[in-house]
């Protein structure tokens, strides 16, 4: 039964619209993958030598930090890990047990990247330790006893994906440890330290683990279990309506109809919704570059500068006109021209990346040249960015089902790792201008280039219309076609 | 008013609509019927310009449809429930339309006054939205949509689908009300015999994509289709 299931998995993965299209992606993803893999590789191979040249014991050490690991892995996995959907209303009523189907979306988990990953850093970890004469016995309680704690967390992640924004509360409990440590008031870790060394000392201990994964996974199974009804688990959640005035929007005739409508469809969503959260993180990403203290290369500062502003823009300019998706039909027959359809677009990523400019004046704090270098790169967001966002719109035919993010069984995640590729081309070209201006040793000269490209953007912004509106007439037809075939 | 040249559709090599010449003149009430598969949806999205033709083209007053956008402003149509934007209420979405017609509230809502019966008071005023509606409820909300903006030109498809008794007798009448104003032409299609025939003046039946029959509406034509198409 299991081999047919993954049959249905390979047919859908293979036959859905998206497909030629993400493969480019997806060949993209699998370099990420790969980079990630090595790193972990040459971590669990080089953490022993390195925290044994630091005169310290590095099982000790390793175990010390495991507390954050595992917590860090956990808020990781509510945010990016998706749920894996099998396609399940049409085998409810088939000749299948509901327990079958449980358990193999149970075990599809097992398989993830998520889980993967860190027998990369844990299995040549323990090899390294067995090498170094630690006790057989002990080490291989120990990286059973690490797998346990791992999957544990695929099956927290699961049940807990329900619950929104804890990921926030995760995070916020990790970082009042790490707080509290670093101001030498608490130490958490001496207490997890202590009891992850013991799966070493006495590999007995290992019973715990092992419990507590069996529990969660019986406890996952009966939750899914009990889920599994059309009313439950795979039903959409209903939510009272609320209407909305915008009337003062009117005033700015189609765009005024436009932004009207994104606003709603922001604001009833919970896929845009966190995506519009994730956006205000990025105001925010400037902390990790300007503070004093972080020796970051000078022209990675431009890069920083685009993404302050840029948040909005990039996750969810980029899927423009994806979010349309599930009416695009109704858009193409409507009385409206594309280009107003796109103006309207660009006009509320114009408009986000002005106010998210304003809302980052308090990088003043850390001095004003920080500052300039955010206005910049809102500039050049404006200029350039904004455009490129709605060209590459033309090419996007990964529907949106905005409406699937609820339930049990709904793939809940609203933040999509091709998104963040995405970005890279876009933040190419202002980092090369910068560093020209930096090669002359004249800072002020590589900001001006990266301003100077951005306001000619927006002047030939009309010209640049022309082409993208042209671009969408040609892809129209595919895109709807795309569209019409629900995920 | 609709004019169609040549037209045909084909996917990899099969063709699944070909007509060579069709005329719908002003004002006529037009009914589609045919079996699944028939091209009714196919001709209607080559209407509206949702996919390309593979020949010839269709002039919506005039407008060439795969060319210009102009026929937008006078056309009203909804196919299924892809027309419908889910997170919005009901009176949103009339006056979102409304708006892209440059219908104001007041004018939307005198239109939607007409069609209080209609709506059986499971539409306006619910505190749903579009997506949490049933599925007959989601396609009155459709149906009446494309009624904002005075079109001249409005397409059904199969509106009868998924209605109850009650609520086709009562689209047939607004069908029907509409068919009389000599400037508004409708196109509806159905699997349904009897309504068309009930509504429309003329009926063309489809078949593998080919115009099989092309009547005026009489007391005859209901019978000559049911033999037409009886087993």
């Amino acid at each position: 039964m299991f081999f047919k299931f993954i049959y249905l998995e390979w047919k859908s993965f293979l036959r859905s619209a998206s497909f030629g299209t993400n493969l480019a992606l997806k060949i993209l993803m699998a370099f990420l993958v790969i980079y990630f893999t090595l790193i972990f590789l040459a971590m669990g191979v080089g953490a022993f030598y390195v925290l044994k040249k630091m005169n310290l014991e590095p099982l000790v050490t390793v175990n010390k930090f495991l507390f954050y690991y595992l917590f860090a892995d956990l808020v990781f996995r509510l945010i990016f890990q998706a749920i894996p959907v099998v396609n399940i209303k049409p085998l409810l009523v088939m000749n299948i047990q509901k327990n079958t189907i449980v358990h193999f979306s149970l075990w599809k988990t097992f398989l993830s990247f998520f889980n993967w990953i860190h027998a990369f850093f844990f299995l040549p970890f323990s090899v390294v330790l067995l090498l170094e004469g630690y006790d057989v016995i002990g080490v291989l309680a120990w990286t059973l006893a690490m797998f346990c704690f791992i999957y544990a967390n695929n099956f927290l992640n699961l049940i807990l994906n329900n619950i929104d924004k804890l990921f926030a509360v995760f995070f916020v409990i990790v970082t009042v440890f790490a707080g509290l440590q670093y101001y030498d008031i608490f130490d958490i870790t001496d207490y997890t330290g202590t009891f992850f060394q013991q799966f070493y000392e006495n590999p007995i201990w290992i019973c715990i683990p092992l419990v507590i994964v069996s529990v969660l996974y019986v406890f996952t199974f009966r939750f899914f279990k009990q889920n599994l009804y059309l009313d439950a688990g795979l039903a959409l959640k209903q939510e009272q309506a609320k209407t909305q005035d915008l009337s003062w929007l009117n005033q700015f005739g189609t765009i005024g109809t436009f932004l009207k409508n994104d606003i709603k469809l922001i604001m009833r969503n919970k896929r845009s919704k966190t995506t519009v959260f994730m956006s205000v993180l990025f105001l925010f990403y400037g902390l990790i570059f300007f503070s004093p203290g972080m020796h970051q290369p000078k022209v990675m500062h431009v890069f920083a500068g685009i993404f302050v502003s840029g948040g909005f823009l990039f996750v969810f300019g980029q899927f423009v006109p994806s979010w349309d998706s599930s009416y695009y039909q109704l858009m193409m027959t409507q009385n409206i021209p594309y280009r107003g359809y796109l103006n309207a677009k660009w006009w509320l990523i114009v408009i986000v990346t002005a106010i998210s400019t304003v809302l980052a004046s308090f990088y003043i704090f850390f001095g004003w040249e920080y500052y300039l270098m955010i206005v910049v790169g809102a500039i050049y967001n404006i200029g350039i960015n904004s455009q490129l966002v709605l060209l590459g719109g033309a090419y996007t035919k990964t529907p949106i089902d905005l409406t699937s993010s609820n339930g049990a069984f709904g793939d809940k995640k609203a933040f999509n790792m091709s998104a963040m590729l995405l970005t890279i081309p876009k933040l190419l070209v202002p980092v090369l201008l910068y560093g020209v201006g930096l090669h002359f040793n004249n800072e002020n000269l590589g900001l001006l280039l990266v301003a100077l490209t951005g306001i000619l953007g927006f002047v030939f912004r009309n010209k640049v219309f022309s082409f993208i509106e042209s671009k969408y007439k040609t892809e129209k037809y595919s895109t709807i076609a795309a569209y019409k075939q629900k995920k | 008013m609709i004019q169609v040249q040549n037209l045909s559709k084909s996917y990899n090599g099969n063709i699944v609509l070909k007509i060579d010449n069709l005329e719908i003149p002003k004002g006529q009430s037009f009914g589609l019927v045919g079996n699944n598969g028939a091209g009714k949806t196919t001709f209607f999205s080559l209407l509206l310009d949702l996919i390309r033709p593979t020949t010839g083209f269709v002039n919506n007053n005039g407008v060439q449809v795969n060319t210009d956008e102009s026929w937008k402003s006078f056309t009203g149509s909804f196919l299924d429930e892809n027309f419908l934007i889910g997170y919005l209420t009901p009176e949103e979405y009339f006056y979102f339309i409304g708006d892209l017609h440059g219908q104001n509230k007041a004018d939307v809502d005198a239109l939607l006054n007409d069609y209080v019966e209609f709506f059986n008071g499971e539409i306006l005023n619910n505190k749903k939205y579009l997506r949490d509606l049933s599925k007959g409820n989601q396609k009155k909300v459709g149906i009446i949509a494309t009624l904002i903006g005075r079109p001249e030109v409005v397409i059904l498809d199969e509106p009868f689908a998924n209605l109850d008794p009650t609520t086709v007798n009562r689209l047939k009448k607004i069908i029907k009300k509409l068919a009389e104003n000599p400037d508004v032409t409708v196109l509806v299609s159905s699997h349904d015999l009897q309504h068309t025939v009930e509504v429309c003046d003329r009926i063309v039946a489809l078949n593998k994509g080919e115009i099989v029959k092309d009547i005026q509406t009489s007391t005859e034509t209901l019978q000559e289709l049911e033999v037409f198409f009886a087993v």
